[in-house]
């Protein structure tokens, strides 16, 4: 027997001793960092326009006297957005220096940033888009957006899908019929047009927050039919063996049993599942916003960001840092389904998809 | 041989004995799948009309081949499955028709080992959880503390180490494990154990252990017995009274002694010629 199966603690420590959970980890950990950190780590924040320097590009680096500096450029053919570095024209990189003022976690107020140069000169790390807004900034405070949708998004449907499966499986009778036939009906129904139907019925206008919170519970509530078939399948396997009936010969009431024996054991699948279906909500978030109807400017989120990318002139002018958003969605996906792949290995040695 | 003294059917300590579990024309159903909406119109019936007797501190044998609803009589006993029709009556209350928490006290008397020592142990709880379990339901007033030592005697008396408290069943082999499940039913200080198969899937010389455990448990704490089996050494050496069942009805019943001497039912008679002789 998989000893993972009985004993928990050492999940995690599994995970890491893989080089694939190590690395999934260590991404996922490093990006969810900088969504937590992103107004101290972003020089500027995420709607400071700046008009007269629209499609900068990323700006070089050098060496002066004065330590770290990045060069500053002209625009040299404002039809076509053409940058031109200033020979020997530079503005040093500070240190922590006083920006505008934000509030750490929500809470800190606090006006120092990570680094900066001296304004009114700009730094571009990843460029700046069409109204001069940093790119580099808004990819961070986007990740706060798109990395919290999923993780808020699973919690409410594997909730939602737990309860309503498990009660099917455990109880079965009328209520399994009732919760099987919904789901049905909801996975009959093609997921975008479900998607895009139910952000129609919905007014238009909401604030930025609110948007958030509607694309979420829209995104779980397309979600949790799947999870709830699942667990209620697993459930209906666990409730045949003896220890639950055991259970209920030793008298304990069936919310115990859910609790305390069936949980337990559906606690794994739910790991995985969760790791796997995060990037669902990540992309449904970036389709949403890609679509115009999730996030509104001037908040920012990657799909929002994509969007802004589709105009013709950025692959016309070629504007690649415009697209530093799909890279990040891309990399985020990649690491959850890692993640997933891992823990699933780690847990179930059954389904193993590679032989390492 | 002192069997052709006795003329009643049962030993002398027992019949002197109350009668602890009347079961009487008991008849399980199970709906076949199908129907509309799940309404099934058909049904299989494993025990059509079966009525017998337990009295406290007495072992009754109950065997038959498999698919002759041993089985299902002992869960219909602890009220795992609902009886069809007939009565089950404990101290003479009756309690096929009571269900959720009114069942509580009667659970608290009447407990069961299972079949499978693998599977009636839930993985991920620790043996001091799976122990105590019970007495978290039935002496609520017990403190964790004092749930934990009553665990560790218990293991003490079933012969498992108290050190075992902290592991997980899939640490022990299958005779420990029928030992942690018997624990378990000890636990409640129940009067009346029903034991599936207890031994079936234990290796022989395992077997002889858990039987000779079950008797002595048997005497300190005043157990009745429902031993099925399909195992007919086994429970002519531990019976005071043996039901044979043959496709869900009582075909004979009768104390070990007389049964395997002189076997009255056709059936019986088969069933003692098909063991095989070593």
């Amino acid at each position: 027997m998989n000893p993972v199966l009985t004993k928990r603690s050492g999940l995690w420590q599994q995970v890491i001793a893989r080089p694939q959970g190590a690395l999934a980890l260590g991404l996922l950990g490093f990006l969810y960092l900088c969504a937590l950190f992103a107004p101290l780590l972003a020089p500027y924040g995420p709607g400071d326009q700046d008009l007269q320097k629209p499609y900068h590009p990323p700006t070089g680096f050098t060496w002066t006297q004065d330590g770290l500096a990045v060069r500053l450029y002209e625009n040299a053919d404002p039809t076509q957005a053409l940058y031109r570095p200033i020979p020997g024209k530079t503005a040093t990189i500070h240190w922590f220096p006083a920006g505008h003022p934000y509030r750490l976690f929500g809470l800190l107020p606090c006006r120092r940033h990570l680094f900066g140069v001296e304004p009114p000169q700009k730094i571009y790390l990843l460029g700046s888009d069409s109204t001069g807004r940093d790119v580099f900034s808004r990819l961070l405070y986007g990740a706060q957006v798109s990395l919290s949708i999923g993780l808020i998004g699973i919690s409410i449907s594997l909730g939602v899908g737990l309860i309503a499966g498990g009660l099917a499986g455990y109880f079965g009778g009328w209520f399994d019929s009732l919760v099987m036939r919904t789901t049905e009906l909801l996975m009959a129904i093609p997921g975008l047009y479900l998607l895009l139907a139910l952000r129609g019925a919905f007014a238009s206008q909401f604030g930025s927050g609110e948007v958030y919170l509607l694309i979420v519970v829209i995104l779980s509530f397309l979600g949790w039919s799947g999870a709830a078939r699942v667990i209620r399948g697993l459930t209906l396997s666990l409730r045949a063996q003896t220890f639950v009936e055991a259970a209920i010969v030793t008298g304990l009431s069936p919310w115990r049993i859910l609790w305390r024996h069936l949980l337990p054991n559906l606690a794994s699948y739910l790991l995985v599942a969760a790791a796997l279906s995060i990037p669902g909500y990540i992309l449904g978030e970036a389709a949403l916003s890609f679509l115009g109807i999730g996030i509104q400017e001037p908040s920012a989120s990657w799909g929002l960001m994509l969007a802004q990318a589709q105009e013709m002139k950025v692959f016309m002018c070629n504007f690649w840092w415009l697209l530093s958003p799909g890279a990040a969605v891309f990399v985020t996906v990649a690491a959850f389904n890692l993640l997933g792949d891992t823990l699933r290995d780690v847990i179930d040695p059954h389904f193993r998809t590679s032989d390492r | 041989m002192t069997s052709s003294t006795l003329s009643s059917p049962q030993p002398d300590s027992a019949h002197l004995s109350p009668i602890l579990l009347e079961v009487e024309k008991l008849a399980v159903r199970y709906p076949l799948s199908g129907g509309f909406l799940g309404r099934s119109r058909r049904f299989v019936e494993p025990v059509k009309g079966v009525s017998f007797r337990i009295r406290a501190r007495q072992t009754v044998g109950l065997v038959g081949e498999s698919g002759s609803g041993k089985t299902t009589i002992g869960k219909a006993i602890v009220r795992l499955v609902s009886p069809h029709s007939g009565e089950i009556r404990y101290r003479q209350e009756r309690i096929d028709t009571l269900s959720g928490a009114r069942l509580r006290p009667y659970r608290k008397r009447v407990q069961m080992i299972f079949q499978d020592p693998h599977n009636s142990l839930n993985p991920r709880l620790t043996i001091s959880r799976i122990v105590g379990e019970p007495l978290e339901i039935h002496f609520p007033a017990l403190r964790a503390e004092e749930r934990r030592s009553r665990a560790a005697d218990l293991l003490q008396r079933v012969g498992l180490s108290p050190d075992s408290l902290d592991r997980y069943p899939h640490e022990f082999s299958g005779g420990q494990r029928q030992r942690i499940g018997i624990a378990r039913a000890l636990a409640v200080e129940p009067e009346l154990i029903v034991c599936d198969e207890p031994v079936s899937a234990l290796d022989v010389s395992v077997q002889a252990q858990i039987v000779n455990l079950l008797q002595d448990l048997q005497q300190d704490f005043s157990l009745a017995y429902l031993f099925i089996s399909h195992d007919l050494a086994v429970v002519e050496h531990i019976s005071d009274l043996v039901l044979v069942l043959n496709e869900g009805r009582i075909v004979e019943a009768a104390p070990p002694e007389e049964l395997y001497r002189n076997p009255q039912n056709e059936y019986t008679r088969k069933l003692l010629a098909a063991v095989p002789s070593l």
